[in-house]
């Protein structure tokens, strides 16, 4: 068995962030598209932490603040869907093809 | 194979720390067995002590006084239909009541019933109890969800909102708990500067309450005792207890977000609401009240106090079986009675027995911590049901305007007051 | 503490973490999504603790997996869940969406385990970061040395909770 090395961590955080990838290229729903963001912050969490291991305590610290940004983006987007759903009762993201309506 | 058993009784350390699996599993066990009990317990005396405040008798016919009235209910919950509504997400329905356990059980891992007496001792136990039961919402969410019934959905929308909110006064308070972990010197009053080293474990802050020779309660008065009720407030309104129990009402919402549990998995949401209960008031007896810690620990030191202390679980063991024999001697003299009688008796020579067992000097030291933490967590669920029985129920835009408008408030000021005098 | 049976931990943490990712691009219910994604933070939350980041692990479970998440199943749930299910879940684009992805997947793979530096990093004594202290060390470090970023951070999160309130009133 190999000894598990940081870069095992790093390649599971590749397969993240390639998940997230294509969760926001290929998804209409507008609710998942936001949810395939957030795999995407978690897994440039968790290269951060990987390299906190190796390196010193900065990665855990950066991670912490891209959690709370996570946090912030989620609430406004959330709010931005929640306005968009009230004036269009879709959650297509095809459908948010107007620049006023 | 029998020094990995005998070698951790000889370490004084929790088995977590110890690295010892087999003893971890012992007191995983030892948790999950004290719970189902003090759950059954619970059963039996809110409906007992509820009942005379209202000045009602409760249940009286089951066993002696309703003792069996539990093992009843739990019969009844188990031989129960198992309904699932028709048009209900199946997996999501089936998992929330497991969530909602989970959450509620997993708490427990870092409780500190004793200097090592925990299963283990994070470095971040605080944190991770408050976030655990955090948890807990999402698996109400869930139940309210999958349902499929408006009532359910209305339930647990007001129920997971309620919780959310003041999970926040929570954490307001835990955190100016943990900032008085870091002082030294003795004494209601003294900071000794605050250049030491805070912690989040939980041993750890009983063990500074401790060496401060004062118990957070009443550190800094009033500060510590302003944290102490704006947590005890918001315990209650994170368990969905009276009076905050509009979401779970039956009067309001027809049982709120369980209305289509029936049987068992009812009966998981019961057990995980007392469980949450017995974990919150754990919490604020580990940060306010001394945990295991006696009464008067520094004031009233010395031989002789320790063992006056110490033979209070014998004597209170054996002042409710003196109870239970008097009330024997109160039963109807009828025939009818005869096998409730016995039983009663029986009861009381099981606590006379317990009791006695508790004065033997082995088991006597043994018992103190566990004693002292459990009796401090009884007070507190004694006032649980108090206040069920005489608050009236807040109403929903009530109960979200204290949680923000009052609680939050007073947490943050008490924060920043407790700060600035920590480092003076 | 070491950690104790890493290669174990490791794999069932992160297979778990992959099938509940994949879960959460798949399912047509966004409720199931969101069930998955939880499941994938708490899995998250398991690797950070075998990497010595106890704290992170604590914040990621109070945070994002009992805040954000209820955000979301709260949002989910005001939203027609139903009519969402019947249309068509993916895009035209898809595959090449897939293509391009799995293209930059392979890259980064590449790039991590044929780079000499990295190679030549990891041959480094890795971090000591004790564990005991952990939370003491990042407090001292938000606190002391990236203190303009924790009050930058703060006033991001007081200008999102105002937009988040004024974008979803009725009426401003």
């Amino acid at each position: 068995m190999v000894p598990i090395t940081p870069i095992h961590y790093l390649i599971l955080a590749a397969a993240l962030f390639t998940l997230g990838t294509i969760g926001v290229l290929t998804r209409r729903n507008v609710v998942i598209v936001l949810m395939s963001i957030e795999l995407i912050l978690n897994a440039v969490n968790l290269n951060l932490v990987a390299f906190s291991r190796m390196w010193g305590l900065q990665g855990q610290v950066f991670a912490i603040f891209v959690i709370t940004d996570a946090a912030a983006e989620a609430a406004v987007g959330l709010g931005i869907l929640i306005a968009f759903f009230r004036n269009k009762e879709t959650v297509n993201m095809d459908e948010v093809d107007l620049l006023k309506w | 194979m029998l020094d990995y058993i005998t070698s951790y009784l000889k370490s004084d350390a929790t088995p977590g720390a110890a690295g010892n699996m087999l003893w971890a599993f012992i007191y995983i066990m030892l948790i999950f067995l004290g719970l189902s009990i003090a759950v059954i317990a619970m059963n039996w005396l809110e409906r007992k002590i509820l009942a005379h405040m209202q000045v009602r008798l409760g249940p009286m016919r089951v066993g002696p006084h309703g003792l069996l009235q539990p093992i009843a209910d739990a019969i009844k919950l188990l031989i129960k239909e198992d309904i699932m509504p028709a048009e209900a997400d199946k997996a999501v329905f089936w998992m929330a009541p497991l969530i909602v356990v989970t959450a509620a059980f997993t708490t427990f891992i870092v409780v500190p019933f004793g200097p090592q007496h925990a299963v283990t001792d994070m470095n971040i136990g605080i944190l991770f109890m408050l976030g655990v039961s955090s948890l807990g919402v999402l698996g109400i969410v869930m139940a309210g969800w999958a349902s499929n019934s408006h009532y359910p959905l209305i339930g647990a929308l007001r129920s997971s909102a309620q919780m959310v909110s003041y999970e926040v006064a929570m954490g307001l308070a835990v955190v100016s708990a943990v900032l008085m972990t870091s002082l030294h010197g003795a004494g209601i009053y003294a900071t000794g500067g605050s250049n030491g080293m805070g912690t989040l474990s939980m041993i750890e802050i009983v063990k500074a309450q401790q060496e401060q020779q004062t118990w957070f309660a009443f550190k800094f008065f009033p500060l510590g005792l302003m944290a102490m009720f704006v947590f005890a407030v918001a315990m209650v309104a994170e368990t969905n207890r009276a009076p905050f129990d509009l979401p779970e009402a039956e009067s309001e919402l027809t049982a709120g977000f369980h209305t289509e549990y029936s049987g068992f998995r009812w009966s998981l949401f019961f057990l995980a609401e007392y469980s949450a209960m017995i974990a919150v008031s754990s919490i604020l007896v580990t940060l306010w009240l001394g945990g295991w810690l006696r009464p008067f620990p520094n004031l009233l030191n010395g031989p002789t106090w320790d063992l006056v202390f110490s033979l209070f679980p014998g004597l209170m063991f054996l002042a409710l079986a003196g109870l239970t024999f008097y009330s024997t001697a109160r039963m109807p003299k009828m025939r009818y009675f005869r096998v409730q009688t016995l039983g009663l008796a029986g009861f009381g020579a099981l606590l006379g027995l317990i009791g006695l067992i508790l004065f033997i000097p082995p088991v006597r030291d043994r018992i103190q911590d566990i004693y002292w933490f459990v009796a401090k967590v009884a007070v507190f669920m004694y006032l649980y049901i108090w206040y069920r029985g005489t608050f009236p129920r807040y109403r929903f835009d009530q109960l979200m305007k204290v949680g923000w408008k009052v609680l939050l408030p007073m947490g943050l000021g008490v924060l920043i007051v407790t700060a600035i005098v920590g480092v003076l | 503490m070491a950690p104790v049976a890493t290669p174990f931990f490791f794999y069932f943490l992160s297979g778990l973490a992959l099938v509940s990712g994949i879960l959460v691009i798949t399912r047509k219910n966004p409720v199931h999504s969101a069930l998955a994604l939880i499941l994938t933070l708490l899995a998250l939350a398991g690797i950070y603790l075998m990497l010595y980041a106890p704290f992170v692990a604590g914040v990621q479970i109070i945070l994002y997996a009992g805040g954000i998440m209820v955000l979301f199943l709260f949002v989910i749930m005001l939203v027609d869940v139903g009519r969402a299910e019947k249309e068509r879940q993916f895009n035209k684009q898809w595959l090449v969406a897939i293509a391009a992805t799995l293209g930059l997947g392979i890259l980064f793979v590449k790039v991590f385990t044929a780079s000499k530096t990295l190679a030549e990093l990891l041959k480094r004594p890795l971090a000591q970061l004790p564990e005991t202290s952990n939370t003491q060390q990042v407090g001292f470090s938000l606190y002391g040395q990236y203190m303009l970023a924790f009050e930058i951070a703060s006033l991001l999160l007081l200008v999102a909770i105002v937009g988040a309130v004024v974008m979803a009133k009725k009426r401003i």
